[in-house]
């Protein structure tokens, strides 16, 4: 039986605080949720020596104790929690050797909680560069703890972590500093109200408690210990913050030199041109360019591949299978085709989080929002609405929860309701068969036709982004105070191995937490398409042979399949919306596309091919059978389901309408209550019936 | 009229004499802005908003609504 060592890593965003992670557990980590909240946790195992092994946990990046956002809440109620299964042996600081007065600040906070304490300082590589001399001694003297100097882009320091790690036991708990002093009387007071507990300890609770809003503890309660106002708790944090910087600064007087003459400035020179008023936004736009190039373009490579190998698949398993009657039905056309709707979006997915993760690590994100801030406030969005409208592109789920560093309020709930109106991923095959189907080809100033429409869809569905934030923004009366700070980190080279992590842990979340509801909704789709209730559905084979007597065979079993499709329980829910959705020019089978629609968008086309390919004798797959079958479809009267006015009305449903359960599940977790989801559900979905129907009633 | 971090000019700088509104989030405290540190602002938005600033060696960028609420004097050099 080896004992594991249970570490914390804990420090301000952007001190290279995962690339630690990264370095220390390798791929031995994975990503899970905190129970009940979406806040990622991170989790490692790292080997010691001598069969010791230490579970590391990376905290989410934190200014300070006092939260002001859930991901910084995680940390807290894990530091004041000593029963908790994670609760640290040893916490391990990351600070930046740049950054060190301000890192430290959070450092003396835990310190002051009396709980081990390792101080990495990294980026070490850079402090020449920038003219930075540490007297490391010192600095462990002073601030009571022991310091390794790391730097993750040299990989130097971690095996000096790793032993300092196994020797915690060693560390001193001596606090830094007493901050009972700021106002001896109310912590006198406090400490008598609750003898048993620690000092420092009940002050975060309070302050906590006072700020952020309680969070269920069960082990402290101290409701009843009202003395203080709020505006008088904030004062008095401000004269901790005042003397926790009052002990830093001696602290580094001593323990650290600083030669600005030999300090090398890229910050200003790189600030110059990336922030510019002209330059910044030309290069912005570039990016994104740059961006959408590679989700489009470069994605479909191997998005072909994906599809031909999982049609091939389907084929195979019903080859192989022949007499395997509705398992091989089910496993062909319902597991495998669902596998394959949600694998084809892997590669854009993985492309979209490879250049958002290369922005961010490289600090140029933190920049963008330093420009867009004050045209976004303009519609009632930040700054930070930015990342998560971009990576609304790929999927509306990591974008919603991307709004988590928006701190006001307002604008972050407005951002939450307006990201799923841009064009995600899983919009995308939908728009691709329905314009290559209404369409036509065709060239305007070397474009095409479809090209451009695609296009134009895209900006549909920013800009209704964007004016329906602007509504929101006039409408909406939410009281709470406005604030804005972001850090502009240094510029740095990103780390290959961090950009990969990054890139495969959210791919994957994303492909097992989306892919579960696809999945599901491909299975249980195929069983309502493949049973239904009474006579007609059950006696399809002697109604249709009676009915029409001289048919071959296959045209036999062609209207026998498509009467089963009719009469099953599918079909039953198609035939009941019909007359809802036929004023937006669609046949009952489109109507089963769109209420599966409702589960995932992406649904939509592979239910088609269910639909179609249930529907016919000829077992075939692939886009091509199904256009050209969506094509042949025509009403009893002869008219065609699918013309330009039906498909542009349907290009116009998709582009609005919230359909996707994921989604909305996403924002009920995010904004806490079922009113968000809902208010999106119905407004965006409205919208896109009032736009088809005025768009098919005029084009008709 | 006290001076505000929302005068100063691009490459000025100043020490903060008081950031006591409540309307400060403590988040910006934490950073640094408090009485007795520097403040440098680097370079502005588009319309003058948001704010690029070095507070107490930290890179930081704030709206211009917050800034009006730092009580600043001027350094000059």
């Amino acid at each position: 039986m080896s004992k594991q060592i249970n570490v914390a890593l804990i420090g301000n965003p952007n001190t290279g605080k995962t690339s630690v992670f990264n370095a220390l557990t390798g791929l031995n980590q994975k990503v899970g949720n905190y129970p009940g909240i979406t806040v990622d946790k991170k989790q490692g195992i790292c080997k010691l020596s001598r069969g010791v092994k230490a579970h590391i946990l990376d905290l989410p990046g934190t200014y300070s104790l006092n939260a002001s956002s859930l991901d910084e809440n995680v940390v807290i109620e894990l530091l004041l929690n000593k029963n908790d299964k994670d609760y640290p042996d040893v916490a391990v600081i990351v600070s930046d050797v740049e950054n060190l007065k301000r890192n430290l600040l959070l450092f003396t906070q835990i310190k002051d909680l009396k709980i081990p304490t390792i101080l990495v300082i990294n980026m070490s590589d850079v402090m020449d560069r920038k003219g930075i001399s540490l007297d490391v001694a010192v600095l462990e003297e002073k601030l009571h703890t022991k310091i390794a100097l790391v730097s993750t882009r040299k990989n130097t320091g971690i095996k000096e972590l790793k032993a300092l790690i196994e020797q915690h036991k060693t560390l001193p708990k001596t606090q830094c500093l007493n901050a009972s002093s700021i106002d001896p009387a109310y912590f006198d007071r406090l400490q008598k109200a609750f003898p048993n507990q620690d000092i420092y300890k009940l002050w975060l609770v309070i302050t906590q408690d006072a700020n952020f809003g309680k969070i269920s503890r069960q082990e402290l309660d101290v409701s009843k210990f009202k003395t203080k106002s709020t505006t008088e708790l904030k004062r008095l944090q401000q004269k901790e913050a005042i003397k926790r910087y009052q002990f830093i600064n001696n602290v580094l007087k001593e323990g650290r030199h600083i030669d600005r003459s030999k300090a090398r400035d890229l910050r200003s020179k790189f600030d110059r041109i990336l922030i510019h008023k002209v330059w910044g936004y030309v290069i912005f736009f570039v990016i994104l360019l740059t961006i959408f190039q590679a989700i489009y373009d470069w994605a479909t490579f191997p998005m072909d591949l994906i599809d031909t190998t999982f049609a091939g698949l389907a084929e195979w398993v019903k080859n192989a299978f022949p007499n395997g009657g509705k398992v091989t039905d089910l496993v062909a056309e319902g597991i495998v085709s669902g596998i394959g709707g949600i694998v084809i979006f892997i590669p854009q997915i993985a492309f979209l989080f490879l250049f958002i993760s290369i922005l961010e690590e490289s600090g140029y994100m933190s920049r963008v929002v330093f420009l867009m801030d004050r045209i976004m406030r303009r519609f009632g969005l930040s700054g930070k609405s930015l990342v998560p409208l971009i990576s609304g592109t790929a999927c509306a789920i990591p974008a919603v929860m991307a709004t988590r560093n928006i701190e006001n309020w307002k604008e972050r709930l407005i951002t939450i309701l307006v990201t799923p109106f841009t064009t995600c991923s899983a919009r995308l095959p939908v728009y691709l068969i329905i314009i290559a189907l209404v369409i036509p080809e065709g060239y305007i100033f070397g474009l095409s036709y479809q090209a451009l429409t695609l296009m134009l869809l895209y900006l549909i569905g920013f800009g209704m982004a964007v004016f329906s934030a602007y509504v929101l923004d006039l409408v909406m009366k939410v009281n709470r105070k406005t604030f804005f700070v972001v850090e502009m980190p240094n510029y740095k080279l990103p780390l290959p191995k961090n950009v990969l992590i990054t890139v495969f842990e959210k791919t994957k979340t994303f492909v097992l937490e989306a892919g579960k509801i696809i999945l599901a909704i491909s299975i249980i789709l195929w069983v309502l398409a493949s049973y239904g209730p009474g006579e007609k559905f059950n006696n399809a084979e002697a109604i249709i042979a009676k009915e029409y007597v001289d048919l071959s065979n296959t045209a036999l079993e062609d209207k026998i399949a498509a009467y089963k499709l009719e009469h099953s329980y599918i079909g039953i829910v198609g035939k009941t919306i019909e007359p809802v959705i036929k004023p937006l020019g669609y046949d009952w089978k489109s109507g089963i596309g769109l209420v599966a629609s409702f589960a995932a968008r992406e649904v939509f086309v592979g239910t088609l091919a269910t639909i179609y390919s249930v529907g016919s004798a000829t077992e075939n797959e692939g886009i091509d059978t199904i256009k050209t079958k969506m094509s042949n479809e025509t009403y009893d009267d002869g008219r065609k389901v699918f013309t330009f006015a039906s498909g542009i009305s349907l290009l116009l449903f998709y582009a609005f309408a919230m359909q996707c359960m994921s989604t909305l599940a996403v924002v009920k977790r995010e904004t806490k209550s079922w009113k968000w989801p809902l208010i999106q559900l119905v407004g965006m979905s409205t919208i896109a019936y009032i736009f088809a129907l005025i768009a098919f009633q005029v084009l008709k | 009229m006290s001076l505000t971090i929302a005068d100063l000019k691009k490459g000025e700088a100043g020490v903060i004499t008081d950031s006591s509104s409540n309307d400060i989030p403590l988040k910006l405290l934490e950073m640094g802005c408090l009485p007795g540190n520097v403040v440098k602002l680097l370079q502005l938005a588009p319309f003058s908003d948001p704010m690029y600033l070095n507070i107490n060696d930290s890179f930081l960028a704030i709206r211009k609504e917050t800034a009006t609420l730092i009580l600043i004097d001027k350094i000059n050099e």
